[in-house]
């Protein structure tokens, strides 16, 4: 029996989730764990990431039609290589490259996925977070194949060990089915931390107020060397892009310090922050939820608070 | 061009949820439901398409219990022209049918009224899954746009649609052929609120009830995945208030040592 990973990456670096991932699948018994790295040109990866401790084989499908990563392009590959196979768990990050395409492997296969996994305590049974985390569910999957998605600010990611490499298995593509077309993606290049792994985040709320002065958030960041974050209405009001949304539809951060600035704490944000070590607070409402649940509550003005942390930082 | 929204009747977003004292379930009883929130954005791109001429017909359609055709009275409140409840008795939250199960109910009804658009919510706020969507997009063998936060029908070229997706690292454009499923997220538009008369009007709109059994369908994905045990998070430890700026920089230095 054996474990398969979808592995998340861009053809040249791997998604540090899916280290976390493979500590995941590690705990699931003593089985073989492939991983499944498939794009377009990614014969560098593969050889760095087949030094992921833990794994015993990576398969490697190399093909232009794989390049974006397009679910309807990747099922037909996975469902292929599950079916010369012989899985027990097909396990994939529960980001949006995971969310996207596990589902479809899961209807195919006739099995019921268990999304965002975030305690596995035997083979078969797994804690999730639902209701915005307002509430854990244990669930017992009787499933022949376990379809998870696993939530990575839970797991350590697994460590690179270059003197015992797995070994690569050249998977053949499966023909193109052409039904949806990548056209571009807008990344956002920056210098900072990965938001999801960051040990420091900066987050900053609606009470902003503007572009300009969401720029303090980046520059209390960039001192402490941490991750921009934002709420929903700060993205909504366009202080920042929607790629630094924290929270139940955005990302799960859990690092040692998270400082939530002239932000209200819903619960729809802080589900995805609860797992930080240390919480700050600032806000001018003793009252906002965010005070509740924070380390340490500074009730002030943010826009005298903030540029004398900067400025004393 | 006909387009299918499937909905679900979940715990109003504002609601603090509570877990049973037997560790059972959600308590769901007394307490305030609507329409999932990422639902309302299907519902409002279908029904701004047809109201701009480029859909012909919007269907609602839900799966749950009798009363959720409170649900779908809004939805036809909101503009869908008829609805169409799959009525069930197990629980639809968590504990009950996933899913799978409601993507094959979705996929019968999609087989029976044959749309070319299928818009839905990215997740429900019960289960937070993730899932329906995908999932039925593969038992159709139809394309898939999820976490999408823009929708353009195309005019000419080979595909019909343009999507942007709101995925890791920024925004994704895609451009897909129709048939397709489309699961919303919440910026892709903004909700119209209900006026009364139109509550008035939904009430004479086709509202159809039928069985799972008359889809050929029996739910066993509560067997498939069983729930053991719901339990409440745990809480933080209380915190402490600091004075000033200075404070805090001390504390985190030298008490919590993260700086
Ligand atoms: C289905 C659904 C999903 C959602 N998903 C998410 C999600 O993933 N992530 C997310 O973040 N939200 C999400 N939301 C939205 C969420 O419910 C809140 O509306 C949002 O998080 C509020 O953002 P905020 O705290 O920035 O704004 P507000 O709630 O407006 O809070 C502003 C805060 O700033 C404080 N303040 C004001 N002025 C000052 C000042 N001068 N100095 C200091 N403090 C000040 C106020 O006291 C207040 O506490 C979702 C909502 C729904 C319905």
């Amino acid at each position: 029996m054996a474990i398969l990973i979808l592995a998340q990456h861009d053809n040249k670096n791997l998604h540090p989730a899916t280290l976390s991932t493979v500590t995941a699948a590690t705990k699931l018994g003593d089985s073989d764990i492939h991983l499944l790295v498939a794009g377009y040109n990614c014969d560098n990866l593969a050889k760095g990431a087949c030094q992921i401790t833990g794994i015993t084989k990576l398969l490697k499908a190399d093909a232009a039609h794989y390049e974006y990563f397009l679910a309807e392009e990747l099922a037909p590959l996975i469902m292929d290589i599950i079916q010369k196979g012989n899985y027990n768990h097909i396990l994939a990050p529960a980001t949006s490259f995971g969310k996207n395409i596990l589902p479809r492997i899961a209807a195919l296969l006739d099995v019921q996925q268990i999304s965002d996994v975030t305690h596995i305590i035997d083979e078969n049974t797994f804690i999730r977070p639902v209701y915005t985390g307002n509430a854990l569910a244990k669930v017992q999957s009787n499933e022949a194949i376990k379809a998870l998605t696993i939530r990575a600010t839970v797991f350590e990611e697994a460590a690179m060990y270059v003197s015992n490499a797995a070994p690569i298995e050249q998977v053949q593509p499966i023909p193109t089915v052409k039904q949806s077309r990548f056209i571009q993606r807008e990344t956002i290049e920056t210098e900072r931390p990965e938001l999801t792994t960051a040990k420091i985040v900066i987050a900053g709320g609606h009470a902003l107020g503007s572009i300009d002065d969401f720029k303090m958030i980046e520059t209390l960041a960039d001192k402490l060397g941490g991750a921009v974050g934002a709420t929903r209405a700060a993205v909504d009001a366009g202080y920042i892009p929607n790629d630094a949304q924290i929270g139940q539809t955005g990302k799960i951060v859990a690092p040692d310090l998270y400082i939530a600035i002239g932000l209200s704490g819903a619960i729809q944000h802080t589900s995805g922050i609860k797992d930080s070590k240390i919480i700050v607070a600032i806000n001018n409402d003793e009252n906002a939820p965010i005070c509740a649940m924070a380390d340490y509550t500074l009730i002030a003005d943010l826009f005298d608070a903030l540029p004398e942390l900067i400025e004393k930082l | 061009m006909k387009i299918l929204v499937p909905i679900k009747r979940v715990i109003d977003h504002t609601v603090k949820v509570r877990v049973k004292d037997d560790h059972s379930a959600v308590d769901t009883d007394n307490v305030r439901m609507t329409i999932n929130p990422f639902d309302t954005h299907a519902l409002e791109e279908a029904i701004s398409l047809k109201e701009t001429g480029k859909a012909s017909e919007v269907i609602a359609l839900t799966i749950g219990p009798e009363k959720a055709q409170e649900q779908l009275r809004t939805a036809l409140a909101m503009g869908a022209d008829r609805a169409i409840l799959v009525k069930t008795d197990l629980p639809i939250d968590i504990g009950g049918i996933q899913s799978l199960d409601i993507a094959k109910t979705i996929y019968k009804v999609a087989n029976d009224e044959h749309p070319n658009l299928i818009l839905m919510g990215k997740q429900s706020i019960d289960n937070d899954a993730n899932q329906t969507p995908q999932m039925l997009a593969a038992l159709l063998d139809w394309p898939q746009s999820t976490f999408t936060s823009n929708l353009t029908l195309l005019e000419e070229g080979e595909e019909d649609l343009e999507v942007a997706r709101e995925v890791d690292g920024g925004i994704e454009t895609l451009r897909i052929k129709a048939p397709a499923v489309i699961s919303v997220d919440l910026r892709l538009n903004t909700p119209r609120y209900v006026k009364l008369p139109d509550i008035m009007k939904a009430k004479k709109k086709p509202l159809e009830i039928m069985e799972p059994k008359q889809l050929g369908l029996s739910y066993d994905t509560h067997k498939r995945v069983v729930l053991l045990e719901v339990t409440p998070p745990t809480e933080r430890s209380t915190g402490i208030k600091v004075p000033d700026v200075d404070t805090l920089i001390n504390k985190l230095k030298n008490e919590a040592k993260v700086i």
